[in-house]
């Protein structure tokens, strides 16, 4: 099965940037005094790229993230993705923007815990407005898809951890988005669930998805096709590699 | 539509997450909520009752002696027979009922007892309402409370010997008659404990003597429909200089003006009720939002928007004040009979008089006030967690 989402419009355009970002800053105010989480960065990353951001704690990397996924706003700089500046759009725009461009992917997971797995990932979709039955029908495809077929009805604290990511991994696909965006998606899993979610997340990026990850694990960022490596808020290098990888 | 099903959905699944919160929530809500319904109806219900208490009977205006209101003193209208035929006489004047109030005694009998006396026409009489057996029908009978009956130790069908006096010259009873008694009633205008019984006016008056020849307390007056009864109450006064005239409306509007202690008391208190369960539901709307504020900034990020989280969170706070609202109608009904109860039984009132009346547009007052109040209870948590920093919240939560 591959991933159930709309790819076959972005294996088309498989070299049109999909993700431009200039000259993005963030300065946050910690006690009155500025703290420059993400200084001057410039990239672009190309429809069907697996992309991971690397570096130690505070360096930026999760900051810029957010940014990427229009929950925070740049204080200088601008974001496109498909050709759309993020950093300009109201609230309005941006939720609209997150809900059917973009999938977001956390470290804890963040399900809802009332919900079961299917709702949770049902849930965009009826925010976008997809008919109950047209999204339980894809909600239960991508539940397939992450290996959860036989834990639908489960709710979250039912699941173990690499379960429950495998459900966060769905509902971000739901809207079939131009962009998912995973901030330490193995972070919170033990070594074999965090291979496991790897070979997910390749075999995601293999089916068409572009994926950015923030991430500390080594064997996660030797899966990607391009590493960035951030430092003081810096990109300090910007790793392709090669193609027999 | 569809995301409002899903807001249902979760607004539900989290009300239930908490179910022994959210139950003392709905608990809290609906005790406030009966003490709203209790207040609203004891501010219109003793109003109303008196005003359904003067209309029961059809008449719209009451003639008592100068000055007095009916039945307020000992008071009398002299010259009753001209007064009455010239009403009767009226084109605007449908119903010409009079009434002598006095005090009788039984003579004689297994116990003593005293009783109000009302002389009445029993053909146009508004005075009461009988029960049981049959109305009066002839100069020397009777129709009494259950009070009185208990009092004297009577029966339907017993004769008792009334006197409407004592003379302690003579150490003699005055007035003395023997009379039948025809059946039980129930005197809408006099507190059930009070022994009461109705007599034809004319055996009243002669029992009465001279204090009681001629003499009525009070004329109650049914008008041609249309009629103004406060500008034929004007013209009566003018044309009857011994007669006070006032209208059902009129005395409505006194009693109003007599009890707006208890509407004062009810205002004060419905307030308040309304005050504590808006401070109920705000506060465990805002205890709910601080626990989720990581689970409102997910919504946030995966694409719900800002309006949807405040109406879900509306949606929660509407939601246990609809159930408690409804928990405490039934509760305020029960409490409201229960405080009936006790406060009919003061001395003096009524027996027709209700403290608590339920009124359908009162109940929908009530619901309709705490409805508001919930909705504005859950607003302030819902915009708060419509408001969070969601890159902000998500890292906070990360580092807890």
């Amino acid at each position: 099965m591959t991933a159930p989402q709309a790819s076959a419009r972005g294996a088309e355009r498989a070299e049109e940037p999909l993700v431009v970002a200039c000259n993005l800053s963030r300065v946050y105010r910690l006690e009155g005094a500025p703290v420059h989480a993400v200084r001057d960065v410039s990239l672009t990353i190309r429809r069907g790229e697996l992309t991971a951001i690397v570096g130690p704690s505070g360096s930026g990397k999760s900051t810029l993230l957010n940014m990427l996924a229009a929950i925070d706003a740049p204080s200088a700089g601008r974001v496109l993705i498909d050709g759309r500046d993020v950093a300009t759009m109201s609230d309005r725009e941006a939720t609209r923007f997150r809900l059917l461009r973009v999938g977001l992917v956390f470290q804890r997971f963040h399900l809802m815990p009332t919900l079961t797995a299917i709702e949770n990932v049902e849930l965009p979709m009826a925010e976008a407005g997809v008919p109950r039955r047209e999204r339980r029908v894809r909600a239960a495809e991508l539940l397939e898809y992450v290996g959860l077929g036989a834990r639908v009805r489960h709710r979250p604290p039912q699941l173990s951890g690499g379960e429950q990511q495998r459900v966060a991994i769905a509902r971000s696909l739901a809207n079939a988005p131009a962009l998912i965006l995973a901030d330490e998606p193995t972070g919170e899993l033990d070594a074999r669930t965090g291979r496991e979610m790897i070979a997910l997340l390749d075999r995601l990026n293999r089916d068409g998805v572009t994926l950015v990850l923030v991430t500390h694990d080594e064997e996660l960022a030797r899966a990607a096709r391009r590493t960035i490596h951030m430092r003081d808020g810096y990109i300090i290098a910007d790793e392709v590699a090669d193609a027999a990888r | 539509m569809e995301s409002a099903r899903l807001r249902v959905a979760l607004a539900a699944a989290t009300l239930r997450r908490h179910a022994p919160r959210t139950l003392l929530a709905i608990a809290g809500v609906a005790v406030a909520a009966a003490l709203l319904l209790d207040m609203v109806m004891l501010s219109t219900g003793m109003r109303e009752s008196f005003r359904q208490l003067l209309t029961s009977r059809d008449f719209e205006l009451r003639l008592s002696p100068r000055g007095t209101l009916p039945f307020d003193t000992e008071a009398t209208i002299r010259g009753a027979d001209t007064l009455l035929a010239e009403l009767r006489a009226e084109p605007e004047i449908v119903r010409v009922s009079p009434v002598l109030g006095a005090s009788v005694h039984v003579q004689g009998g297994a116990r003593a007892a005293t009783a109000f006396a009302l002389g009445i026409h029993a053909d146009v009489q508004g005075d009461y309402r009988l029960l049981t057996g049959h109305d009066i029908d002839a100069p020397l009978t009777l129709v009494a409370n259950d009070r009185f009956l208990h009092d004297a130790g009577a029966r339907v069908g017993d004769t008792l010997s009334l006197a409407a006096g004592y003379d302690p010259q003579l150490r003699a009873a005055t007035g003395a008659r023997r009379l039948v008694v025809r059946g039980r009633a129930k005197f809408i205008y006099l507190s059930a404990d009070q022994p009461a019984l109705a007599l034809p006016l004319a055996t009243l008056q002669r029992m009465l003597g001279a204090e009681g020849a001629g003499r009525v307390s009070l004329v109650m007056l049914h008008t041609r429909r249309g009629v103004n009864a406060d500008t034929l109450g004007r013209r009566l006064e003018a044309r009857f200089p011994r007669v006070s005239a006032i209208s059902t409306a009129r005395a409505v509007q006194r009693i109003d003006e007599r009890l707006s202690y208890f509407r004062q008391l009810a205002l004060i208190l419905g307030s308040t009720s309304l005050i504590v369960g808006f401070l109920l539901v705000t506060t465990l709307m805002t205890v709910s939002v601080n626990e989720r504020v990581g689970e409102i900034a997910v919504l946030r990020a995966v694409g719900v928007s800002r309006t949807h989280v405040v109406q879900q969170i509306v949606l929660e706070g509407s939601a246990i004040t609809l159930a408690g609202a409804l928990a405490g109608t039934a509760l305020g009904l029960l409490t409201a009979r229960w405080l009936d109860g006790i406060l009919s039984a003061f001395p003096g009132l009524p027996a027709g008089v209700d403290f608590f009346l339920f009124q359908p547009r009162a109940a929908w007052t009530a619901l309709a006030l705490l409805a508001a109040c919930g909705i504005a209870a859950g607003l302030y948590p819902a915009w708060r967690a419509a408001s969070l920093p969601i890159a902000h919240t998500l890292r906070e939560e990360a580092v807890a």
